[in-house]
């Protein structure tokens, strides 16, 4: 073993009991460090994924325009005008050439035309207002994986029945329906249709299990009133959810509608969202900071305990980095100790968190392994242990020989 | 001429201003065997720490083994020391917390030579010189001050050093005891060729040594 190194060794085993709380400081630090970030990830992922399965990452949509006076020529007299939304029809012009196009977007992988109805479920004399989307369950099915929440019947079964109808939990539980019974609508256009259930679906968000229904395309327009060129959006996916708001910009120049990418068009909860991981990693990083303080400690006192020890070192031909060197390796040795034992509590925590049944939209408690949170652990742990041991390294570095033989 | 002073000067400023050392010059041969004597407080441990490079702060000229060290920096010095420089000091003596044998291979173990086995097979060899091999594995901070003293000399030896420095290395041995380490040392100087500098307040050692240094208020007479 290299010499620095045996002697960092022996000082870490000679004072036995102050080494042992600094590593409890790291474990503590670290693993909590971990387990938090875990936490946030999985909120992140979690919440990610709820949105996921109504929203597409990018929606393509024609937006209302305000009417805007008329040009002002220099000498005429000034115009009170009430802006207001210019009535147009709210479709998007030939759109199966823009999905199409779309299509052919790199980092594109779903896209699909949609619209959506306002309607009433009607239920004897009650009726329960909603939405419904019309669009190819097919598409849809790759968007939002709408077969992995169907708790009855199939969204294929949509492709097959042209008068079918998916239809939320929460409408089939008060309206007491089961899959291959019918169900009467009325939408906002007053066209009033009778089809048939062929799928259930709860994606445990309640608000959208109570109102929202899916259909064929064909059915959405009819809905509507209108002919099968009509689409109210273009649905679009893309590799990384994360690049949204750029594809969702060269999409907007590309098409000349508005595309809306899924950060924007939940500003709020991301707001909350944002604050959640500010407040996290706040907490988190102080823990981390506070435990390095055990590991400075002890360097500390080993540095002013072994004074005379260091004066001998460099009166033989030890160097200053030679200082430094033995007693990062001091700080290194507690800090990695701790960083282990870290990994391995946050891990249990993680495991243990993860069989904590919590209810409601949520489920199981959202946490699970995440590997970059754990890397990232591993080296803040280490660079902060560094750190604390590098300062008294430093001042141990810088002791005068002569100064502490003459006393 | 494997040493070579000229003109040292030193000053303290604290607590007030005072010449320690004032214009001290002398040259030493290779395997001479020389003592440094004189009254308490003239200024031999002084002179020592600038002869051994830990103490960079004065003026005048010092050569070691034909390089002027003068300017030197930190790390330099350090690699001079490590492998040309054995030193036992006045007072402070070994690592508490490692064994006798450890103390005595630490300097070898730095100068990074010889193998770990090497090392530790010479380390036994100068401590059975000095009659402590059956002190070899105990710590340091059990021992005796005089068999601490005698472990520091065997690690002034370790490396084989040119110039080996000893600010009262038989201060605290008995006769008997002062009697090998000047046998040893003196056989260092004329078989070996290494070079010894100690400072005494032993007559009979200084009378014996081949040559001796007289210092009064940080001059030589
Ligand atoms: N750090 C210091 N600051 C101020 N004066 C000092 C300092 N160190 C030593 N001195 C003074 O310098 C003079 C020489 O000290 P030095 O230790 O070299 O004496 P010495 O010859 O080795 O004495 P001894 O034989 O007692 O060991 C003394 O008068 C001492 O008081
Ligand atoms: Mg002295």
């Amino acid at each position: 073993m290299n010499i620095n190194r045996n002697i960092a060794w022996t000082y870490f085993i000679a004072s036995k009991k102050m080494t042992m709380v600094a590593i409890l400081g790291v474990v503590i630090g670290v693993s909590i460090f971990m387990f938090m970030n875990s936490m946030a990830a999985g909120f992140d992922r979690t919440s990610g994924e709820s949105f996921f399965k109504t929203t597409p990452h990018i929606r393509v949509y024609k937006d209302d325009k305000i009417s805007q006076p008329l040009k002002e020529e220099s000498n005429s007299k000034t115009l009170i005008v009430n802006p207001k939304v210019v009535p147009s029809i709210n479709t998007i012009d030939n759109p199966m050439d823009w999905v199409k196009l779309i299509r052919k977007q790199k980092e594109v992988t779903v896209v699909f035309p949609q619209v959506s109805c306002p309607v009433f479920y009607n239920n004897g004399k009650s009726q329960i207002t909603g939405t419904t989307i019309g669009f190819d369950p097919v598409e849809a099915d790759k968007m939002f994986r709408i077969s992995t929440f169907t708790v009855q019947g199939s969204i294929a079964d949509l492709s097959t029945h042209q008068d079918g109808i998916i239809i939320g939990s929460g409408i089939a539980e008060k309206m007491n329906l089961l899959t291959g019974d019918k169900i009467n609508m009325t939408s906002s256009k007053g066209i009033n249709l009778t089809l048939t259930v062929v799928g259930i679906f709860k994606t445990n968000n309640s608000k959208e299990d109570k109102t929202k229904s899916y259909v064929n395309l064909a059915t959405g327009q009819q809905f509507l009133k209108e002919n099968n060129a009509y689409v109210t959006d273009i649905n679009v996916n893309i590799d990384n959810p994360d690049r949204a708001p750029q594809v969702a910009k060269e999409l907007t120049n590309l098409t000349g509608y508005k595309a809306e990418d899924w950060i924007a068009a939940n500003e709020t909860y991301m707001a909350a969202s944002r604050i959640r991981k500010i407040v996290i990693m706040f907490i988190s990083f102080t823990l981390l900071i506070v435990s390095s303080f055990g590991i400075y400690n002890i360097l500390n006192m080993t540095v002013s305990q072994k004074i005379n020890d260091i004066a001998i070192l460099k009166a033989m031909g030890f160097n200053g980095g030679d200082v430094i060197r033995i007693f990062v390796y001091q700080a290194l040795t507690i800090g990695a100790l701790g960083v282990i034992l870290g990994v391995l509590l946050a891990l249990i925590l993680v495991q243990a968190l993860q069989h904590v049944y919590i209810g409601g939209d949520i489920g199981y408690f959202p946490i699970r392994f995440e590997p970059w949170v754990f890397v990232r652990g591993i080296f803040i742990g280490l660079f902060i242990t560094f750190l604390a041991g590098y300062v008294p390294a430093k001042k141990a570095a810088k002791v005068d020989p002569v100064s502490i033989f003459r006393k | 001429m494997i040493l070579q002073v000229e003109n040292i000067e030193k000053k303290f400023y604290d607590p007030i201003e005072f010449k320690v050392l004032n214009g001290i010059s002398f040259g030493i041969e290779r395997g001479e065997f020389v003592t440094l004597v004189g009254k308490s407080g003239c200024g031999k441990s002084t002179l020592l720490y600038i002869l051994s490079t830990m103490d960079t702060e004065y003026s005048g000229r010092l050569v070691i083994d034909g390089e002027d060290v003068v300017g030197y920096d930190q790390n330099r010095l350090s690699a001079i020391r490590n492998e040309k420089i054995g030193f036992v000091f006045q007072f402070h003596y070994l690592l508490t917390d490692f064994t006798c044998l450890k103390n005595i291979m630490i300097p070898a173990l730095r100068l990074g030579k010889l193998s770990e086995e090497e090392i530790e097979f010479r380390a036994m060899e100068k401590l059975r010189m000095l009659g402590l091999e059956d002190q070899a594995l105990k710590p340091a901070s059990k021992l005796s001050g005089g068999q601490q003293q005698r472990v520091a000399i065997a690690r002034a030896l370790i490396n084989d050093p040119l110039i080996i420095m000893g600010d009262e290395p038989t201060g605290n041995l008995d006769s008997k005891n002062t009697q090998i380490v000047f046998d040893i040392l003196q056989e260092l100087a004329h078989v070996n060729k290494q070079t010894i500098i100690a400072v005494t307040h032993d007559n009979d050692f200084a009378r014996a040594s081949d040559r001796t240094i007289e210092m009064m208020d940080g001059r030589i007479i």
